[in-house]
């Protein structure tokens, strides 16, 4: 067991240290809120749904813990380049223990970081429904962020090197958060689109959000609840698969 | 204290470690010299329980590594060829993360901490981020973070690459006062010939995946009838450039290999 706080505690740690990173990072979710909330709200608005920066801000949100949830499990690549990542395969603990304490620390990053842009969302206008729904929403992130640090750390043992980085920015990672709904309503889609959206983990993640921040949900909360816990089994399990085969 | 027997293991095509014995005794400081590719790294990534051996016998103090790996780890420390420290931590928090991931009971952690890193010249530098370090002191806090759980072997993997003559000077010494101190048996790699002639009791040269001689400096020269140890190196091993890397097909192999997994 300490071994996995020991983990843990060095992704927080490394996260608290990096400041200027996490200032980077709220950039871009910022530019979807902003650009996005008040570009298309006009429009969102006369097709009668409302506004549009509250339907968006939990998509954002979504957003910004799936990428950092997948990053810090890729982030084992940059532990594999820089050395450490041999220093915990030598050690005399078992790798699902090991596996288990990054992605925890992986997700716990990712939802700080969710909250700090539900604080932002909030600032810029965004309003949540329901002040006791929000701790369920801070579970349905959490969910999310176990989802993808678990692949995250399953890419992250599969790929040897930086090279694959790119290719799973964008064959992975971008498609994820586009078939999502983050930014549009799941229904009404073409037959076709409705289908990869049902197929895509974050979808149910994002619709959670939207249940538990805005009251508005596509399949329900307990839907979107089970297929998130069901998922995130699955990927635990790929990921300690994954990372008990590294090689050094 | 650490015994191998008849150890071959192939990658592909290559035999990197054809039927290498020998024997390391309690307390010892040995040496494992060669060329590149010979076939070092690759020996000690089997006697540390990174790479499975294809055939042949290890015991680490006894132990089978491939039987009982977590025992055996817990009995050596390693110093790998590249660096394996977190920069983004502080010396004094790689060193605590390496004492709870080896168990080292919290009462007697923060003690052996200061003492290793005293004797490493780190302590006062204990809160800096490891990566403001020099190539130096990286080293030194590796190998007193190798040491912390009190292994009865060190491995060190070419510790001194890269270094400047003062400290590597420096980190020798600090090692053999450890090995007279706290009677950890050292099983290093070198590539320079008048470290090894400085601080090994014996020496094991392997060349092509076989060991082409073992015994202490002076027998190893006398045997060669030379005068120092890098002429007795070069006359046992020859004088021609071994290339390790890379041809077009390796190149391939490795992205085939970064997608498909291992």
């Amino acid at each position: 067991m300490s071994a996995i706080y020991i983990l843990w505690l060095r992704e927080l740690k490394r996260y608290s240290r990096s400041r200027a990173q996490v200032v980077a990072s709220l950039g871009q979710p910022l530019l979807y809120l902003l650009v996005l909330g008040f570009g298309l709200g006009p429009v969102f608005q006369k097709a009668g749904k409302g506004s549009y920066l509250q339907f968006v801000a939990p998509g954002v949100i979504g957003m910004s813990v799936l990428f950092t949830s997948i990053f810090s499990g890729i982030g084992l690549l940059w532990d594999r380049q820089f050395g450490f990542l041999k220093e915990t395969l030598v050690a005399p603990v078992p790798r699902l223990q090991i596996m288990v304490g990054r992605t925890l620390g992986g997700a716990s990053v990712a939802m700080i970081q969710g909250l700090l842009i539900l604080v932002v969302c909030v600032i810029a206008g965004f309003r949540p429904w329901s002040v006791m729904q929000l701790p369920v929403g801070v579970a349905v992130m959490a969910l999310i962020a176990i989802v993808f640090s678990a692949l995250g750390t399953a890419i992250g043992s599969t790929l040897q090197n930086m090279q694959g980085f790119q290719l799973v920015m964008n064959f992975l990672v971008m498609p994820i958060f586009f078939l999502s709904g983050a930014l549009f309503p799941l229904d009404g889609l073409p037959p076709a689109l409705s289908v990869v959206t049902r197929l895509d983990p974050l979808t149910y993640g994002i619709d959670g959000l939207r249940g538990t921040l805005i009251g508005l949900t596509h399949f329900g909360l307990a839907t979107d609840v089970g297929v998130l816990a069901v998922v995130a089994t699955a990927f635990l399990g790929l990921g300690a698969y994954s990372f008990s085969k590294i090689q050094v | 204290m650490i015994h191998v027997e008849n150890l071959v293991k192939t990658f592909g095509e290559v035999t990197a470690v054809n039927g290498v014995s020998f024997d390391v005794h309690a307390g010892e400081i040995f040496a494992f010299l060669g060329p590149n590719g010979a076939g070092k790294t690759t020996t000690i990534q089997m006697l540390t329980t990174l790479v499975r051996p294809d055939s042949g016998q290890i015991a680490i103090d006894g132990l089978d590594p491939k039987v009982q790996p977590h025992d055996v780890r817990r009995r050596f420390g390693i110093v790998f060829q590249d660096p394996s420290l977190d920069s983004e931590l502080t010396a004094y928090e790689n060193m605590e993360l390496h004492g709870v991931l080896y168990h080292v009971p919290r009462r007697t952690r923060h003690e052996r901490i200061e003492r290793l890193l005293t004797i490493f010249e780190l302590w006062e530098r204990r809160d800096a981020y490891v990566k403001t370090f020099s190539g130096g002191m990286r080293r030194r806090l590796e190998i007193a973070r190798g040491l912390l759980h009190t292994p009865r072997i060190l491995f060190l993997d070419e510790p001194t690459l890269g270094l400047d003559p003062q400290s590597r000077n420096q980190l020798w010494t600090q090692v053999k006062h450890l090995n007279e101190s706290e009677g950890v048996t050292v099983f290093l790699t070198t590539h320079y010939m008048d470290e090894a002639d400085r601080v090994a009791h014996r020496i094991a040269i392997i060349d092509h995946g076989r060991i082409v001689a073992q015994g202490s400096s002076a027998e190893l020269k006398a045997q060669t009838n030379t005068d120092s140890l890098e002429a007795a190196f070069l006359a046992l091993t020859g004088s021609t450039i071994r290339d390790e890397r890379a041809d077009a097909a390796d190149q391939m192999r490795q992205m085939v290999k970064m997608w498909r997994g291992r």
